[in-house]
């Protein structure tokens, strides 16, 4: 048995699911990044040497450290959303709000980090 | 339209191999939290509040690997190289690889549609998974 698509991809593009596709879309980018990121980082520490060094120095930089911290804090807090909005589906019915409240403590605690990164990099 | 719950019970959904990674994708998801809480007070009882910032202290809990602290304020390296801290970074990072892993597969299902390709995205997920989880735990306490 096999699955077909029956929706075109201009099609699927053209889909408006506001807030809670956009936390969609987030969370499988951020997902994506963190397993392209994590095995380059374990690759990398594994094998050492320049191209090692290289790509490490790269993930210290504070720039990197910002998007890093953007998908993995983003992520990490959406799935603690949908994980307790699945174990208990009766709250489902409220998920509109419960994004709401996940953007506002992502965006506080993002915000701080944000702040300490940036302030180390200028500060020195 | 009534407000009972549309969710099945288990008997009537059956328990396969999709529902057992649901689960687990969700309860890996709280693991992951609580271990990331025992990286965080951990690094507060190790006196992180005096050597180290937010987001150091957030990299740190993310993984307790002490190579994470090295660029930090900190006095000693040695409470952070500990074997506990080693045994906490082991049990994020194999649950993390199987989340991560599972989580491609769902990725990739949604565009990979034959029954073919589908086997062939299992797998490459498996050799994925495991070469990931051996590199991963040797880095981890061997460096």
């Amino acid at each position: 048995m096999s699955i077909t698509r029956n929706v075109g991809l201009m099609t699927a593009l053209r889909y408006k699911g506001q807030g809670p596709m956009l936390t969609f879309i987030l969370h499988r980018i951020g997902g994506m990044g963190m397993v392209i990121f994590i095995s380059m980082h374990v690759l990398s520490s594994f094998l050492g040497g320049d191209v090692g060094r290289f790509l490490n120095d790269i993930y210290e930089n504070w720039i990197f450290q910002i998007f890093i911290f953007f998908f993995v804090m983003f992520h990490a807090t959406n799935g603690l959303r949908i994980t307790i909005l699945d174990l208990w589906p009766k709250l489902l019915e409220h998920q509109r709000e419960a994004i709401w409240v996940e953007w506002a403590v992502f965006i506080a605690l993002y915000g701080f980090a944000l702040f300490s990164i940036i302030s180390t990099a200028l500060g020195g | 339209m009534s407000n009972r719950s549309r969710t099945l019970s288990l008997k009537e959904r059956g328990l396969n191999f999709e529902m057992l990674m649901w689960i687990f994708t969700r309860l890996s998801a709280l693991a992951m939290y609580g271990l990331f809480l025992v990286g965080l007070v951990g690094a507060l009882w190790m006196g992180a509040r005096y050597h180290m910032n937010f987001a150091e202290v957030l990299r740190w809990a993310f993984m307790s690997n002490y190579i994470h602290v090295q660029s930090t304020n900190i006095p000693s390296i040695d409470p952070w190289a500990s074997a506990f801290w080693r045994l906490v970074a082991s049990g994020l990072f194999l649950l993390g690889t199987a989340h991560g892993v599972h989580g491609m597969v769902v990725i990739a299902d949604d565009y990979i549609v034959s029954s073919g390709g589908r086997k062939i995205v299992r797998l490459l997920s498996m050799i994925a998974m495991v070469s990931m989880s051996v590199i991963g735990v040797y880095v981890l306490w061997t460096y």
